[in-house]
């Protein structure tokens, strides 16, 4: 049960397996404790995207007048994966910081923490996706096949997003400023992502930068395959893969190579 | 030694104390750019070897900050130490502090469950013996209520209950029977002779000699990090309370 040193990769698959049990019931408590004691419970996950969704539609579609057609559907896909980026990245980053004293005590692998809320910001995801699919019924959207290819952006977000949690957490413990740092930064990262306003209107350096970030490819991803119905092409999911696999061995590597020093610093 | 369960092998552990608590990016910017970063060494285990054969009852004893603590962290595995290896043959049941890892918003029923699984017990297990804590706890009444109005009295015997559900290869036991009523102290002092009897080996720190000599065959005397003596329990104790 406990593991000291090993490292050969299949104790590692062995010790996680052991450990499967603590994921779930760590996810089960975040997803539990988050909405207990409010009226609505869950449906605040469904509400709370929508609502927004809702006065992000009235405000840009009459002030900005952006000319996008189907506003409410294009909006609401950039929303769903950046809030879920933004929203994983952020808890995931403070698991190590909040556990201290639960590291200090009971050998646990450590990465459990990190992964555990990018699970529970997972499912939150998901049931967000029953605002899209509100949102798409109601606007009258015509869905394609393709739309079960959304399995492909959300699979990436995932491991964008994991790989940032672990790499955040693991650095946070050192320098407890990034939080704040962070935070200043996810909102440049919003602004640079289009979610409510085409790539086409930006003038030239601004495009190269949003082009090149890696949620816009996820989020271009997802609306070709919900709003367009059209398989994404092989240069664009090259320009999601790459970036999530280079993310997630930072993420690990750093993680690996400070989490000995987690408890001597939290 | 071919039986022991616990392999202690020439284990130091180093903390470094700095100065000057370095824990934010422009401080470590600015310090490093100063070449100001600096730090005292601390050996908080100096070469610490010996070996625990299964089903022998081992107390550790010293003063405050001789190292117990750490070194039983290194057992349960949740510090590595700097110098040396700690080898572990089986399963581990750390009671460094009951009740780590609860959830004050989740109920005693949900917390068994967390805390079951931090300690990697199997869910069905836990759902089986979920009578067996209930009584050993004594909180009937109140499984279904959010830990946070629990007094600490009730946590430590939630604690213990999900930590000793089962007989573990190995149970590390700090400083923890110290809290809760006499009689929540004996029925854990029941509990860990019947494990005891069960084969289980136990590492067991306690200020009260009385507790030692009652629990232990063996102990081990520490001081500033480093082992002075490892002896019968009678001996050890004799020592110990003459450097008192």
């Amino acid at each position: 049960m406990v593991d000291l040193g090993g490292k050969e990769v299949s104790t590692y698959i062995h010790n996680f397996l052991a450990y499967k049990e603590l994921l779930k019931e760590l996810v089960r408590r975040d997803v539990k404790t988050k909405y207990r004691r409010s009226f609505l419970g869950m449906l605040w996950s469904v509400l709370n995207p929508l609502g927004m969704m809702i006065i992000m539609s009235i405000v840009f579609s009459h002030v900005f007048r952006a000319n996008i057609e189907n506003f409410p559907v294009y909006l609401m896909c950039g929303q769903v994966i950046f809030n879920f980026f933004n929203e994983a990245s952020t808890v995931a980053m403070s698991s190590i910081l909040g556990n201290a004293a639960l590291i200090k005590k009971v050998y646990v692998p450590k990465y459990l923490f990190p992964m555990s809320k990018v699970c529970s910001c997972f499912v939150n995801l998901l049931t967000s996706f029953i605002a899209l699919l509100i949102v798409i019924v109601a606007t009258g959207t015509s869905l394609s096949w393709t739309v079960i290819l959304l399995v492909f952006p959300v699979f990436y977000v995932f491991l964008f997003s994991l790989g940032m949690g672990l790499l955040l957490s693991a650095l946070v413990v050192t320098f407890r400023d990034l939080q704040h740092l962070y935070s200043v930064l996810t909102t440049a990262w919003m602004y640079l992502t289009p979610i409510f306003y085409p790539v086409e209107m930006l003038p030239g350096w601004v495009r190269t930068i949003v082009t090149h970030n890696p949620l816009t490819c996820i989020v271009q991803m997802l609306r070709e395959v919900i709003m367009y119905g059209q398989v994404p092409d092989a240069r664009l999911q090259l320009m999601c893969i790459v970036p999530c696999i280079i993310v997630m061995a930072l993420g690990l590597w750093t993680f690996y190579k400070q989490q000995d020093k987690f408890i001597l610093k939290v | 030694m071919s039986n022991s369960i616990v392999e202690v092998n020439d284990v130091s552990m180093m903390f470094r104390l700095y100065r000057e608590n370095v824990d934010s990016l422009k401080e470590f910017l600015i310090k490093k750019l100063k070449g100001q970063i600096s730090y005292d060494e601390f050996w908080a285990l100096k070469n610490i070897s010996f070996q625990v054969g299964k089903g022998e009852a081992v107390g550790l004893v010293g003063k405050n900050g001789s190292g117990k603590s750490t070194l039983l962290k290194t057992i349960a595995g949740v510090l590595k130490p700097t110098k040396g290896s700690v080898t572990v043959r089986g399963t581990v049941a750390p009671m460094i502090e009951l009740g780590a890892g609860f959830d004050m918003d989740l109920t005693a029923k949900e917390n068994v469950f967390l805390n079951g699984a931090l300690l990697g017990y199997p869910k069905e297990m836990l759902e089986e013996n979920m009578e067996r804590i209930i009584d050993f706890s004594e909180l009937k009444m109140f499984m279904d209520v959010p830990i946070k109005n629990f007094s600490s009295g009730m946590i430590a015997r939630l604690g213990f209950a999900v930590a000793t559900i089962y007989t573990p290869d190995i149970l590390i036991v700090d400083e923890i029977l110290s809290v809760g009523d006499w009689q929540f102290q004996a029925k854990c002092h029941h509990r860990i002779q019947e494990m005891l009897e069960q084969g289980t080996t136990l590492l067991f720190v306690s200020h009260s000699m009385d507790q030692v000599k009652e629990v232990c065959s063996r102990a081990i005397l520490l001081s500033h990090g480093e082992m002075l003596m490892d002896d019968a329990v009678e001996r050890v104790c004799e020592r110990y309370g003459e450097a008192e």
